[in-house]
């Protein structure tokens, strides 16, 4: 494989501490410090001068539909999407049809990530058989199958008991357990934060106490058990700080939050549009305060975007009846520029640790930094370049982002995996 | 002044104007309905269509009834003998009665906000005749106008709603009505039924039956829906009438001149005692005939006609 010389690029390693500009080098796929004069001279050069260089983004939260759904999004169309976004590295959730609860799914999976993904694809099991949250999935095979994590992710393993078992089982593998904290006897019917606009709308209303039990309740497990739960989206504020105390006692817990839980809260849901329906629902002010502090001071480890592809003819309902879920992907990048570097002044080395080094770490995946030896996963993006989203011309299959029709600012420019550009996509 | 709006569905978003505006109409048109001969033709040649997704006896008959005495053709749909048994979407369906040449849709629907997305996907006008537990603006319309025909202005007077607030789309659309009229609401009933977070609606939130109730010129009764709230928001029937029915002694509260109001189905014995229900201070009934000419007023108004056109059209 040819060389790869990215000049005089903003390079923003926070693995690296480093934030400075100047030259990147890799050779065979790998990052290099220097590259001989000799395969300098025949390195591809891309002249980044005006743009960041990134390590590739990392989502340990994304649903490629794959199999089953694939009307809504395949392995092939989501690795754009997520190439698109300068993410180089994505965690799939379970929640295929079949679910992804035994090894020939999971290998199912592997071959179309092998054929299809134009960047690295990494599949989750389930916690329980059919996402039922009656009995284990065979968590050791899925194991030796090559998933990264488990996790029941849409449906919170709701007995403490079978919780307790599956992480103690999980931890036998080094397996991390994704729980969605969501105590479903407190949800029936629910479509939206319960508050103030539940009450104006009309809309029945899913309380932060639903997720802040099940956070409570992941906190007590881990600390019996010493097993590692990540917490996904956390929406509520006072499960940040529940997160917050248990990290200060030393609980092996880490938490996630989403582009837009930062972003938005339920006063968009005025209009009852259901690109603004996602579970858990967007929250209140004081909520989304809370979650910027709590990724500010590391109680939240991360961003994932929780991209849900949903086709048009399924999310264009009667609210109550529209499914959960929106893309990110390919605005994740520019979200996160806005609301935390540009509104709520992060560092950008922050955010982009938020995005790269940290997800990465959640799941010890060897992904999210630029340092020598590392693969050569970059996202090279413009900070101040403004665009206007639209998502039906977007890379995903389904087209259900509340930000489409926006102008965002901040734009990837070039996303390469393993030294090889995969974005923008070469011409066939 | 001159009407401009095309779809009603919310109170929410009226102005006091546009409520007087609906409340002067209403009265003309129930001149008329005393008269012996109670049709006027003032949307002869039009089609409206009720499309009702949920079950409902009188504000149906009334909307189909104020669309007959306005020489309108009415198309009552059939929820259940229709295509969204077959799975058809919403907006495929509200799309083909379009098609159809629909000149109006009147939507009631169990899943709030669905009269707004009809709004928007359609043009032709959209009525709201209940959307979930969200509004129902006609009930709040003719609610006020009511109590208004008894009380004259609401400005200053006092109103409790007592019962299920919170899964009622009639309180809210009262509440709007209300608060925009000038008088003072309080919301009455257990704490699961009645959050406190209706204060930001405007009204008073209460737990406290006989404080309430004291003075009150109006009192408000809501259905228990105890089909909806499974049996979690509070014990048992019979609780909440120890606890919150109301009942001679606790209607002695109230002003003298008070009235007792309810927009149905009553469960006797229930919310209301069945000889208040039918007493003299009760104006349940009157709210039904009053429901024919409020929605005449919406259907007419909705359609492109003006308040001040009333009486010549009329005549």
């Amino acid at each position: 494989m040819p060389a790869l010389w990215i000049k005089n690029a903003r390079i923003v390693d926070p693995a690296a501490k480093r934030d400075a500009v100047g030259d990147l080098f890799a050779l065979d796929g790998k990052m290099v410090a220097r590259l001989s004069p000799k395969d300098r001279r025949r390195a591809r050069k891309i002249d980044a001068r005006g743009l960041v260089a990134a390590p590739g983004l990392v989502d340990i939260h994304v649903h490629f539909r794959e199999p089953g759904q694939t009307h809504k999004e395949t392995i092939a169309t989501g690795s754009r999407a997520a190439a698109a976004g300068g993410f180089t590295t994505v965690v799939c959730m379970p929640n295929t049809s079949p679910s992804a609860d035994n090894a020939g799914t999971i290998q199912y999976i592997l071959d179309a990530v092998r054929r299809d993904a134009v960047v690295k694809v990494l599949p989750t099991g389930c916690i329980t058989s059919g996402m039922k949250g009656d009995t284990l999935a065979p968590i050791g095979s899925l194991k030796r199958a090559g998933v990264v994590a488990i996790t029941d992710d849409g449906n919170c393993v709701q007995s403490n008991e079978l919780m307790r078992r599956a992480i103690e089982y999980a931890k036998m593998f080094d397996l991390p357990v994704l729980d969605h904290c969501q105590d479903q006897s407190m949800t029936d019917g629910a479509v939206m934060n319960e508050g103030n606009v539940s009450i104006r709308l009309g809309l029945r209303g899913w309380p932060n106490a639903a997720e802040d039990v099940i956070v409570s309740r992941n906190v007590i497990l881990s600390a019996y058990t010493g097993a590692h739960i990540h917490m996904q989206h956390i929406s509520s504020a006072l499960s940040v700080d529940i997160v917050r105390r248990a990290k200060a006692d030393g609980v092996r817990v880490t938490a996630e939050a989403t582009p837009h839980h930062i972003a938005f809260t339920d006063e968009a849901l005025s209009g009852y549009d259901p690109n603004f329906k996602m579970n858990p629902p967007l929250r209140t002010e004081a909520d989304r305060r809370a979650i910027i502090a709590g990724l500010r001071d590391g109680t939240l480890d991360c961003i994932s975007t929780d991209h849900a592809p949903h086709k048009d003819f399924e999310k264009d309902k009667e609210f109550d009846y529209a499914p959960n879920g929106i893309l990110g992907l390919e605005t994740a990048l520019a979200v996160v520029l806005q609301v935390l570097v540009r509104e709520r002044r992060f560092k950008l080395s922050l955010a982009i640790d938020l995005m790269t080094r940290r997800p990465a770490g959640v799941l010890g995946l060897p992904a999210g930094t630029l340092l020598p030896g590392a693969a050569a996963d970059i996202c090279l993006f413009d900070p101040d370049e403004e665009w206007t989203y639209d998502a039906k011309a977007g890379q995903s299959k389904s087209s259900n982002s509340p930000w489409s029709g926006r102008t965002l600012r901040g734009r990837v420019k070039t996303t390469l995996v393993d030294g090889r550009v995969v974005f923008p996509f070469a011409v066939s | 002044m001159t009407w401009t709006r095309r779809h009603l569905i919310t109170i929410e978003e009226l102005s006091l104007l546009e409520i007087e505006q609906i409340h002067a109409t209403a009265s003309a048109f129930k001149k008329i309905l005393q008269r012996s001969v109670k049709k006027v033709p003032a949307l002869r040649g039009k089609t409206i269509v009720n499309l009702f997704l949920e079950p409902s006896t009188r504000t149906r008959m009334a909307f189909d009834m104020a669309a007959k005495r306005l020489s309108a053709d009415v198309i009552a749909f059939d929820a259940a003998s229709s295509s969204t048994q077959k799975g058809e979407t919403l907006r495929d369906t509200a799309e083909n009665i379009q098609a159809l040449n629909a000149d109006m849709i009147v939507i009631r629907h169990a899943a709030a906000g669905s009269p707004l997305y009809l709004s928007k996907i359609l043009d032709i006008p959209v009525i709201n005749a209940g959307d979930g537990a969200h509004e129902h603006p006609t009930q709040g319309l003719l609610d006020t106008f009511t109590m208004k025909e008894h009380l004259g202005s609401l400005k200053g007077r006092k109103v409790a709603i007592l019962g299920d607030i919170l899964f009622s789309r009639v309180a809210r659309s009262n509440i709007y009505a209300l608060t925009k009229m000038g008088a003072a609401v309080t919301l009455v009933g257990p704490s699961t039924l009645v959050p406190h977070g209706f204060t930001t609606l405007g009204a008073q939130v209460s737990h406290d039956l006989k404080s309430a109730l004291a003075d009150a010129d109006v009192v408000m009764l809501l259905r228990i829906q105890h089909e909806r709230q499974g049996h979690r928001h509070f014990p048992s029937l019979g609780e909440y009438t120890s606890m919150f029915g109301l009942n001679k002694t606790r209607a002695s509260w109230l002003n003298p001149h008070a009235i007792i109001m309810h927009p149905g189905p009553i469960n006797r014995g229930v919310e209301i005692d069945s000889e208040l229900a039918d007493g003299e201070r009760s104006v349940i009934l009157e709210q039904v005939t009053n429901g024919i000419a409020v929605r005449m007023a919406v259907l007419y108004l909705c359609a492109g006609n003006q308040p001040e056109h009333v009486i010549s059209s009329t005549e």
